[in-house]
């Protein structure tokens, strides 16, 4: 049941992503124009546009170009970026850890903001304490990311400057990692200092991005568990002589994450949508920053790899979240 | 020690809305040890919350606002919200209305019946398994090795009630709520359970407070009634008593719009219309006293 | 019992919600009517030339801190332009790409989610499958792709924003007419003899239109942001007109220096998205039937 339902996941992961790949080769090539024009200085002579239009692979049909092209990435050849002249795949994998790592302190942190005052709301439910809540949470929603990252900029880069505004890690600091993988690996390393300095940086544009996702998740999760707070087996659980606070952890909270759970999955493709504004904003060296940078300068095969990865990332996400309902639904597993 | 001293003990409770109006008027009920108190009346008439009230669950639009509980001479009003929770938990146990929605559907059986014994109450893993097994064999259910595993979708209703009632009785309380224990269950499955609920209460000696809507029920398993009506106690008497020669307006008339196996045939009589009025100013009346006297 | 508190709880929040309603809508419309008017009587309004570069007047603070200058009453930017007429000036950027944008979204996605809900079969899964396809793309990412693709200026934006965000609406408006096409009072039309697409005009539509008012609305809030966010990222219009999201570009660059021109774009921006969302609430809450 479980593998079966892997499996088309799986199927129609392949599909969406073949799906996307055609679509982005397509509008990037009937976009006006032209990127080989860019790269050379004024009067170059008509032979070296040529030579350089052959070289990317620009003389031959729309058709043509997205088989070679798709075959280069089926072997991991992603081709060769136009505006930077380097393997298109080797610059995502250059910046894609510092997007995930960004992407999963937002998440662990709005996971936490969100599940703690979602308990907390659900636990003190009808009283001021969840008035204030619903207020907070109201106003963390309505503000966009973009909004408050600005906010946080000015709070905490110029009001009180505590944090650094920008870049990922300060540029002085010598570094021994062998990895992209800053954060991890200071972790693993037990350079502390190292986490301090790359947590001082990620802190601002990760608490722009949690906060809308952790609103979103605390509403959620705070309108189920309020809902199974009233079911018969939660009456049951406080006459055996639990506490609200134990009923809702042990009783409640796993049947109540059941709906929240797909909503974060959803949630967390558009959080990492997100990430290529913020990075922007905060001059954060991941891939979207390099994104941006790439549809500027008209970087075909550049925009057509980030853009593939993203989508890989996305249908990871939703595949991940299928894959936990399930696990987390008895009703599933034992189908 | 007082030999008398009842189980339960509720002295006029009156529960009111967020909006004034009150739910319960005026409650007064004991039960004795060992004893099967059953409350009846219509739906709406508070008999629920009663219920809920004593247990310390109810929803919290309801407000208590006078009147005493006591368990086992404890007054339950008094105590801090911690220690009131470990002496229900450890006192009394709840036999809920619909096995369907009594258990969560995202644990497993087994621990969902040990979890009082072993987090509340302190026992051992092992003391609490061994416990759980012998009162699923008391409820008949042969193969508890299977059943503990079990998810509560993977048992029918009748089995899941009976695992209900398996674990209210587990940790040999003192006062078992059962509210309406056998409404939801199919009428063939209804009497199995009415029987296995009399039975494990004479064996065990616990006091049942057993709220049903059923007059046949009433007389099959209590040994007294309390009748309520819109939130009042109408009628208190011996089960027998009840019977023989009702007293209230009210429960005559209740009486008569119960079928009987008896006599199929007989006709069928809605409570009097003229009953109904003269109750509702009767409780206007009480209402608007009780408002005078409490600003 | 449980019936007298469900009724209960019913009757407060029904209460509540349009109590609070009422000061939402008029705090959110008073504030967007109020940058509206702004922007349309710009010329009128603004004290400066918002193009107007006066090295003289860089960066000059508001009018309360010393060292202002009377006339620049918000302070100017690095190049000495006035902020305040650039902020009035941006607003009719904001605005025509908020009105548009959210109308020609709001057109294409009603129209289809209204066909795909209501007709159902194969209109409906075809419909629904693009949808799905839509929502695979990062929504920013998209933007910026568009807008490369399209070549920058406002006809661009607007159309990447349309292109982008039909899908809020096609999916709302499917729902919620697929309910509609279910009720009594459709079978009873059909019965009556009218035909399928004067049904949905007639009957469907109007009870789906308090959900494509504060769709509307919540989009124009969207539509803003994303203007900003392009022209952020000098992917908007042409630099030389004025736009709140180009004004924040600058302030972040000269943040140290005169941090006004960064916190009045942004002020004017939270309070504008703000105020689309909370009008739209406002108007759901008036409008919708069921919740009145």
């Amino acid at each position: 049941m479980l593998l079966q339902r892997f499996l088309i996941r799986l199927l129609t992961m392949a599909i969406t992503l073949f799906g996307v790949a055609v679509v982005v080769f397509v509008v990037i090539r009937v976009a006006p124009g032209d990127p080989i024009a860019m790269m050379l200085p004024p009067g170059a002579s008509d032979a070296d546009i040529a030579r350089l239009r052959a070289f990317y692979g620009l003389d031959k049909t729309v058709v043509e170009q997205f088989f070679i092209w798709l075959s280069g990435v089926i072997r991991g050849d992603f081709g060769t970026s136009i505006s930077l002249r380097q393997d298109v795949l080797g610059l995502v994998f250059n910046r894609l850890p510092a997007t995930l790592e960004l992407a999963i302190v937002v998440l662990l942190m709005a996971l936490a903001i969100g599940g703690t005052t979602a308990i907390l709301g659900a636990r003190e439910r009808g009283t001021a304490v969840e008035a204030g809540i619903d207020i907070a949470s109201g106003a963390a929603l309505s503000i966009p990311d973009f909004l408050w990252g600005l906010v946080l900029i000015l709070l905490f880069g110029v009001l009180v400057p505590i944090l650094d505004i920008s870049g990922r890690v300060s540029p002085q600091l010598d570094l021994p990692f062998v990895t992209q993988f800053y954060l991890f690996e200071s972790l693993v390393r037990l350079r502390f200092d190292l986490t301090k300095d790359l947590l001082g940086h990620m802190l601002m544009p990760a608490v722009a991005l949690a906060l809308p996702l952790a609103a979103i998740i605390s509403q959620l999760l705070k309108q189920s568990l309020k809902e199974v707070l009233d079911l018969d087996y939660v009456v049951l659980a406080r006459v055996k002589g639990f506490s609200e606070t134990q009923v809702i952890l042990r009783e409640a909270l796993k049947n109540a994450a059941l709906p929240t759970l797909t909503l974060v999955g959803v949630q967390f493709t558009f959080l990492i949508g997100g990430t290529v504004i913020i990075e922007r904003l905060f001059s954060y060296e991941g891939l979207g920053n390099m994104a941006i940078d790439a549809v500027i300068n008209r970087d075909l095969p550049l925009i057509q790899g980030i853009v593939l990865v993203f989508a890989l990332l996305f249908v990871l996400i939703n595949l991940t979240v299928d894959m936990m309902y399930a696990l987390l639904n008895p009703r599933l597993r034992h189908g | 020690m007082n030999a008398t001293r009842p189980c339960l003990d509720i002295r006029s409770l009156s529960t009111v809305l967020p909006n004034g109006a009150r739910v319960l008027r005026s409650v007064s009920l004991s039960v004795q040890p060992s004893e099967v108190r059953a409350l009846v009346g219509e739906s709406g008439a508070g008999k629920t919350m009663i219920g809920k009230a004593v247990l310390g669950v109810l929803p919290l639009s309801v407000r208590i606002v006078e009147g005493d509980m006591l368990l086992e001479g404890e007054d339950l009003g008094r105590l801090q919200p911690k220690a009131r929770r470990t002496l229900i938990g450890a006192r009394t146990a709840l036999i809920p209305q619909d096995p369907l929605t009594a258990l969560n559907p995202s644990r497993r059986i087994g621990p969902q019946m040990t979890d009082r014994l072993v987090r509340i109450l302190g026992w051992s893993g092992q003391r609490a398994d061994l416990r759980i097994r012998q009162l699923l064999d008391e409820v008949q259910i042969r193969d508890p090795d299977r059943v503990l595993k079990c998810y509560p979708h993977e048992l029918s209703g009748g089995m899941r009630q009976r695992v209900l009632i398996a674990a209210a009785f587990a940790a040999e309380p003192r006062l078992i709520v059962a509210d309406e224990p056998t409404t939801a269950l199919d009428v063939t499955v209804q009497k199995q359970i009415l029987r296995l609920i009399a039975q494990l209460q004479r064996e065990h000696g616990t006091a049942i407070l057993f709220v049903t809507h059923d007059l046949g029920v009433v007389a099959k398993i209590s040994q007294k009634v309390s009748v309520l009506y819109a939130g009042k106690v109408v009628e208190e008497a011996e089960t027998a008593a009840l019977f023989a020669a009702p007293q209230h307006p009210y429960t005559r008339a209740l009486m008569a719009a119960t079928p009987r196996y008896t006599d199929p045939f007989a006709s069928l009589k809605p409570v009097d219309e003229a009953v109904l009025a003269g109750l509702a100013s009767e409780i206007a009346a009480a209402d608007q006293a009780w408002k005078r006297s409490h600003g | 019992m449980d019936e007298a508190r469900n009724s209960r709880s019913r009757i407060s929040r029904r209460g509540s919600s349009r109590h609070g309603s009422g000061a939402r809508l008029w705090l959110a419309g008073g504030w967007l009517l109020l940058a509206l008017l702004a922007a349309i009587f710009a010329p009128l309004v603004a004290p400066q030339d918002p193009l107007a570069q006066d090295l003289m007047f860089e960066r000059l603070p508001p009018f309360w801190m010393s060292g202002s200058e009377p006339g620049f009453w918000l302070g100017t930017d690095s190049l000495g332009r006035d902020l305040l007429s650039r902020l009035i000036f941006g607003a009719r950027i904001a605005f025509i790409v908020a009105f548009a944008a959210a109308l020609a979204a709001c057109l294409v996605g009603s129209t289809l989610g209204l066909i795909s809900g209501y007709f159902g079969g194969w209109a409906d899964r075809i419909i629904s499958r693009i949808v799905d396809v839509w929502m695979a793309f990062p929504p920013v990412l998209f933007a910026i792709l568009l807008v490369a693709v399209l070549g920058t200026g406002l006809s661009s934006v607007i159309i990447a924003i349309a292109v982008i965000d039909w899908t809020r609406f096609c999916r709302v408006i499917r729902a919620e007419s697929m309910g509609q096409a279910r009720m009594d009072y459709v079978e009873n039309a059909r019965i009556a003899g009218y035909g399928r697409i004067g049904i949905m005009l007639r009957e469907v539509l109007p009870n789906v239109v308090p959900s494509i008012m504060a769709l509307l609305s919540l989009e124009m809030g969207i539509a803003v942001i994303v203007e900003a966010i392009l022209s952020f990222v000098n992917l908007s219009i042409s630099t030389d007109d004025p736009t709140w999201g180009g004004i924040i570009a600058e302030g972040r660059l000269s943040i140290h220096q005169a941090w006004w021109v960064l916190v009045f774009p942004l002020v004017t921006l939270i309070l504008t998205v703000l105020s689309f969302s909370q009008f739209g609430e406002g108007l759901k809450a008036r409008f919708d039937p069921v919740l009145r």
